[in-house]
């Protein structure tokens, strides 16, 4: 009975989700990429994956022992930083630079931004553009011991949009190309992509307007304009699959309006598909999602969902 | 301490242009790629202000209070021209490397800024200390940006191959590219932050920011220096005056 009269502040139905079991949710997801990724690059991928983890969670630890501040390391998410950045990176990076990279992460990109939720755009890819710009030589060096020469996207740029003749899309889908360690198997992404989509983690919006969105724009501005070959080896190539789902759908640097997601899709997918058109690398949606991310709070400001109930001002004055 | 060390203690800590004032931001990102660089636009720009100090001191109750805005202006870039060309003469590289920020210094707000607050209403010889521990406390300023920044970003101190003789070390480019001054400012701002909360406590104050000066925490671009106690605290302190 005193069960029933117990009264405590809202709120009163509570979920069971928290921050840590989202994150062991989306490392989960990670799961298959991250093999997948070992076992065509070989014993190194793991190394830096291992790097990039433990410098991520050290340096958060570090950071909050530094303030005084209560260690947040148990959440996950500098876990998952870790993981995306590593991902992110290729396998013949120096360990060292994988361990400055970490660092910036969460250091300068999430740390000095007020920590988990605060962070203005996400601190895995932050660290990725940081060092793209830094050690530009060594970030887009894909030689290892399983593939020498350049990524699929850069092949058919070279190329003039024409699919090279030892270039096949089953390769790219499959993932036995060269590139970072977690962006080549589009199979095991998309499985990841289903696990969370399955567990609720993040919803369609963003990755398919993300998706749609570049479709349309490579299909009139691409190199080869409404080829379907080349629609699908610009979809399967670069970081596109890995960006739509798993770091363009983060929940702090993403707008949390349903018509401001769409919207943020739209802009990812409008600016990935203008940098590779039309810039100066093969690549461009690591620069994309975090322009993207910096205009979420503008995107979230216009696009605030009406109250229920609420009237319209010019309706009330008719 | 006499008023002349007084006046280089001010400049080079209590008021720093570069880290204290935040003044003269344009060249302090923009040539600070080496040490050499920051050296350099430091140096020239202390011989600027020390001229530019002395000159406007001596002509200070001549030069008519409506145009004394134009009347600095022209003294300024009349040194800068001479400074200009001694250098395009003397030191060819590290003009080139400075390229228009040399002719830039005319409109930098430390040297109009030391003109309109100090030396028009200060005697020569205490201008000229004014002017030596201004220049000195920027040209420490862009050589510690310089330096770090070299150092990371070439391996380099000087020109002198300190971290790039190892084989190990890839340059880290960022670092004398643009977004490499921004994050060296703020690291060493942030620094400073520390210095001034330390000073604080010792009952030694270093000065506001310069923008400070409005009062207006809401408007003002450096509130989250201050976090807007200082002005809080001054308006307690007049309205407990005024009352």
């Amino acid at each position: 009975m005193s069960d029933l009269y117990h009264v405590s502040s809202s709120p009163h139905v509570r979920s069971k989700d928290s921050t840590s079991r989202i994150m062991l949710y989306v490392i989960l997801a990670l799961l298959p990429a991250s093999f997948f990724g070992i076992y065509n690059f070989g014993f190194r991928a793991l190394l830096i994956m291992l790097i990039t983890i433990a410098g991520c969670v050290a340096s958060e630890w570090i950071f909050e022992k530094i303030v005084h501040k209560k260690s947040t390391i148990s959440d996950l998410s500098a876990v998952v930083t870790g993981l995306l950045l590593a991902l992110n990176l290729p396998v013949s990076l120096p360990w060292w630079e994988a361990l400055l990279g970490s660092v910036f992460a969460i250091i300068i990109v999430k740390m000095l931004f007020g920590g988990l939720g605060q962070n203005f755009m996400n601190p895995a890819l932050g660290a990725r553009c940081f060092l793209l710009i830094a050690f530009a030589a060594d970030m887009t060096n894909f030689n290892c011991d399983a593939y020498t020469g350049a990524t699929p996207l850069a092949l058919i740029r070279e190329n003039n949009g024409a699919i090279p003749a030892d270039l096949n899309v089953m390769d790219m889908l499959t993932g036995r190309t060269a590139g970072t360690i977690g962006e080549t198997c589009v199979i095991a992404i998309l499985l990841g992509a289903i696990i969370l989509i399955l567990l609720g983690v993040i919803d369609l919006k963003i990755p398919a307007s993300y998706i749609i969105t570049f479709s349309i724009f490579i299909l009139i501005f691409g190199a080869s304009p409404f080829d379907t070959t080349y629609l699908v080896a610009e979809l399967c190539g670069g970081g596109l699959m890995l960006g739509a789902f798993f770091m363009a759908t983060d929940y702090v640097t993403s707008p949390i309006t349903p018509k401001g997601q769409i919207v943020y899709g739209i802009c990812c997918g409008l600016l990935t598909g203008l940098f590779r058109c039309f810039g100066a690398n093969a690549e461009g949606v690591s620069f994309a999602i975090i322009l993207s991310n910096l205009l979420v709070p503008l995107i979230e400001k216009f696009t605030v969902p009406r109250a229920f109930g609420l009237v319209k001002e010019a309706k009330k004055n008719e | 301490m006499n008023k002349y060390t007084e006046r280089l203690y001010n400049g080079i800590i209590k008021e720093n242009p570069t880290f204290v004032l935040m003044l003269g931001m344009c060249p302090t990102l923009a040539v600070t790629s080496s040490a050499i660089n920051g050296l350099g636009m430091g140096l020239s720009t202390m011989v600027v202000l020390v001229c530019a100090n002395l000159l406007i001191s001596l002509f200070r109750k001549v030069i008519p209070n409506g145009v004394r805005m134009p009347a600095y202006i022209v003294i300024v870039a009349s040194l800068v021209t001479v400074v200009d060309f001694l250098m395009q003469a003397y030191l060819q590289s590290l003009s080139a490397a400075l390229g228009v920020y040399i002719p830039l210094i005319v409109v930098n707000c430390i040297i109009l800024g030391r003109a309109e607050s100090y030396a028009s209403k200060n005697p020569p010889l205490p201008s000229i200390f004014d002017g030596i521990g201004m220049g000195l406390g920027f040209t420490i300023g862009l050589t510690l940006i310089g330096l770090i920044r070299e150092f990371l970003g070439a391996g380099t101190l000087f020109d002198v191959p300190v971290l790039a003789q190892f084989g190990w070390f890839t340059p880290i480019t960022i670092f004398i590219m643009a977004p490499g001054a921004f994050l060296v400012l703020a690291f060493l701002v942030a620094g400073m932050n520390i210095v001034r909360k330390r000073m604080e406590a010792k009952g030694k104050p270093l000065a506001k920011p310069a923008g400070c000066l409005s009062g207006d925490c809401a408007s003002c671009g450096h509130s989250a220096l201050c976090s807007g106690k200082a002005v809080a605290g001054e308006k307690q302190a007049a309205d407990a005056a005024g009352n």
